[in-house]
């Protein structure tokens, strides 16, 4: 059963301490929902997970299935089944979607799909996400809406069926349509309950569509609450003040 | 651009048939500070032996006629006069030319290949192209550079009133050769000129490309591609000169250079003349520094003497590969060699599809990838 163990992680990013002491379990089946103000460091968590140069991970352990995560490189992170769907997807001029996705599913299934059969896995895929097909021949993320990158994102969620999945502000600067098409993606992934997911996020809004198993509260580089999903609720009505105030 | 008509520009002061016009460089020129003269073997200061060979077939499309001229053809020189060092040596040196037609409202069926094969770096061989399109023809010339040589030559295009030439150049050079070329373009009325230039091989290669024009609505299309691996120098000097009113010019070179001592240099010159009312001109080159050790150096200069221009720009950026893209690619499981290829295949791709002939667009595509598997 995979499993994310993260374990009194310390992060910084240009000498200066983002992360103090983050633990965090993430078990296939499971969605945790981590909620913070702006500026908390969550996704210096997420970034860390998946091995951005710019962060430091001084101390602390994260495992995969028992493996060292932090030992391996970003790609083989990814293909030993992490993936973070990215707040702001980078735009890389040249480079097509198809090309992209072809190449980033030869990677990680370890063999290049056929492409008669990976014409139509593409084509459904981006059926579900409502995503027109002119878009496999555009540039990857250049010149796309806030929607259109972040239904690109679950799109390679659904491709590349990672064991865990770290969504980092999914949510953000989506319409209600968007919203609703973005998170049956992540049900339809989630629904096999072999994979885990860390959703990130700010608003508790997502959570209507996206029911989380467990709801943590990040405030000052480190998770300072945890509960199930009326935590969520609570934070509705609350907001992060008492958090924010606590860790100043 | 004539004796009679020389540029207001302090850039561009000189041009002349004779040898004695221009004093052997030193290097401290403005238009040689660039250029290590000590790997010209004696091309810039008249040392170089003549005994090299370059070996120049033509395989016309059926529409084409091609001669092979003596010195004193009236063609030679009529819409080029030599504008530095180099290129007045070879200009006064070379014993043959090689003159390529293209009748009245012909439309050629192929393209025209000019194979230039180098077979020896030994000593200098001078050279010397005429290309003329005459009023409304269509014509596509791809001048294919291999081998071995030290050789420096004057390639004019001649577009003639209404007339469409593609001219694709490619400097696919042996490690050891060394290349001094000067390629004019001159567009009567409503002439079409687009040149893509791709330089690949060679220990030097300095290439300077330049427009003028003779009547309205002469359009310009120059795009280039450079890849300059460990201790290569490819330098491209580009001017154009807008002197008469309402034509277009638009410059686009790309490069990518890995290896210590990897050395591009880029010159863009524009001037807009006082008469040149109605220019639009747009110039941009791009870098992209792939290891330490590698040097570009991106000059682009537009003077404009009239204020009344159509657009008028330039853009000059090199840096190095974009870590947040590898990122992203790595970050979906792509290794990071691929990652790398399939962002500098990117950064090129834009300006490759704008090659017409398909073989050399593929042969140009492959030769991106030979680069990058290095």
């Amino acid at each position: 059963m995979p499993t994310l163990e993260i374990r009194d992680l310390h992060v910084a990013v240009e000498d200066k301490e983002i992360l103090r002491g983050v633990d965090l379990t993430v078990r296939s089946g499971e969605t945790h929902a981590l909620m913070g103000p702006n500026g908390s460091g969550k996704s210096t968590l997420a970034y860390a997970i998946a091995g951005h140069p710019k962060y430091t991970v001084t101390s602390g352990t994260v495992t995969l299935d028992g493996e060292d995560v932090l030992s391996l490189s970003v790609d083989e992170r990814a293909r030993a089944g992490l993936f973070l769907a990215m707040q702001y997807p980078v735009e890389v001029p040249g480079v097509s979607v198809s090309n992209f996705l072809r190449s980033a599913v030869t990677a990680v299934r370890g063999e290049a799909p056929k492409l008669r059969l990976f014409t139509k896995e593409l084509k459904e895929g981006m059926d579900a996400l409502s995503i027109d097909a002119s878009f496999a021949q555009r540039n990857l993320n250049e010149g796309f809406s806030g929607g259109e990158k972040k239904r690109h994102e679950i799109l390679q969620l659904e491709l590349l069926k990672p064991k865990i999945a770290v969504l980092d502000e999914t949510d953000s600067g989506l319409d209600v349509d968007a919203l609703r098409v973005v998170s049956e993606g992540v049900n339809r992934f989630r629904s096999t309950g072999e994979t885990g997911v860390l959703l990130i996020t700010h608003y508790t809004r997502i959570l209507r569509y996206v029911k989380p198993d467990f709801v943590h509260v990040f405030a000052g580089g480190r998770i300072v609450e945890e509960g199930g999903p009326e935590l969520a609720d609570k934070l509705e009505a609350e907001g992060y003040e008492r958090y924010t105030k606590a860790s100043a | 651009m004539g004796l009679d008509t020389k540029p207001l520009s302090t850039l561009h002061g000189k041009s002349s048939y004779d040898l004695e016009d221009f004093p052997v460089p030193t290097g401290r020129e403005e238009s040689w500070r660039f250029t290590p003269l000590s790997r010209l073997r004696g091309l810039h200061d008249g040392t170089a032996p003549v005994t090299g060979s370059v070996v120049v077939e033509v395989h016309p499309s059926p529409e084409v006629s091609v001669e092979t001229v003596g010195r004193d053809d009236s063609r030679v020189g009529k819409a080029y006069v030599p504008a530095d060092r180099v290129s007045v040596q070879a200009f006064t040196s070379f014993e043959k030319a090689t003159v390529i037609t293209v009748p009245k409202e012909a439309v050629t069926s192929e393209p025209t290949v000019v194979n230039l094969r180098g077979e020896s770096a030994e000593g200098a061989t001078y050279g010397h192209l005429v290309v003329v399109v005459e009023p409304l023809a269509q014509a596509v010339v791809v001048l294919d550079h291999r081998g071995s040589a030290v050789y420096a030559d004057n390639v004019e295009f001649v577009v003639g009133d209404g007339a469409s030439l593609r001219v694709v150049s490619l400097q696919d050079w042996a490690g050891d050769a060394v290349h001094v070329s000067h390629h004019h373009a001159q567009l009567a009325k409503d002439a079409t000129f687009k040149s893509f230039v791709v330089t690949l091989g060679g220990d030097l290669v300095r290439l300077s490309p330049s427009v003028s024009y003779t009547g309205r609505g002469g359009d310009a299309d120059l795009s280039g591609l450079y890849f300059a691996d460990a201790g290569q120098h490819l330098e491209h000097r580009l001017l154009v000169d807008h002197s008469v009113p309402d034509c277009r010019s638009h410059v686009d070179y790309r490069g990518a250079l890995q290896g210590d001592e990897a050395h591009a240099v880029w010159i863009g010159d524009v001037i807009i003349r006082v008469e040149a009312t109605g220019t639009d001109t747009y110039e941009l080159n791009r870098n992209l520094i792939l290891t330490d050790g590698a040097r570009a150096d991106s000059v682009p200069n537009l003077e404009i003497l009239t204020g009344e221009v159509a657009g008028a720009g330039h853009a000059s950026a090199s840096g190095r590969l974009d870590d947040e893209h590898t990122f992203y690619l790595q970050a979906r499981g792509i290794p990071y060699e691929e990652a790398r290829r399939l962002v500098v295949r990117g950064y090129f791709a834009q300006l490759i599809q704008k090659i017409e002939v398909e073989e050399i667009r593929d042969r140009v595509l492959a030769a991106v990838e030979a680069e990058l598997a290095r």
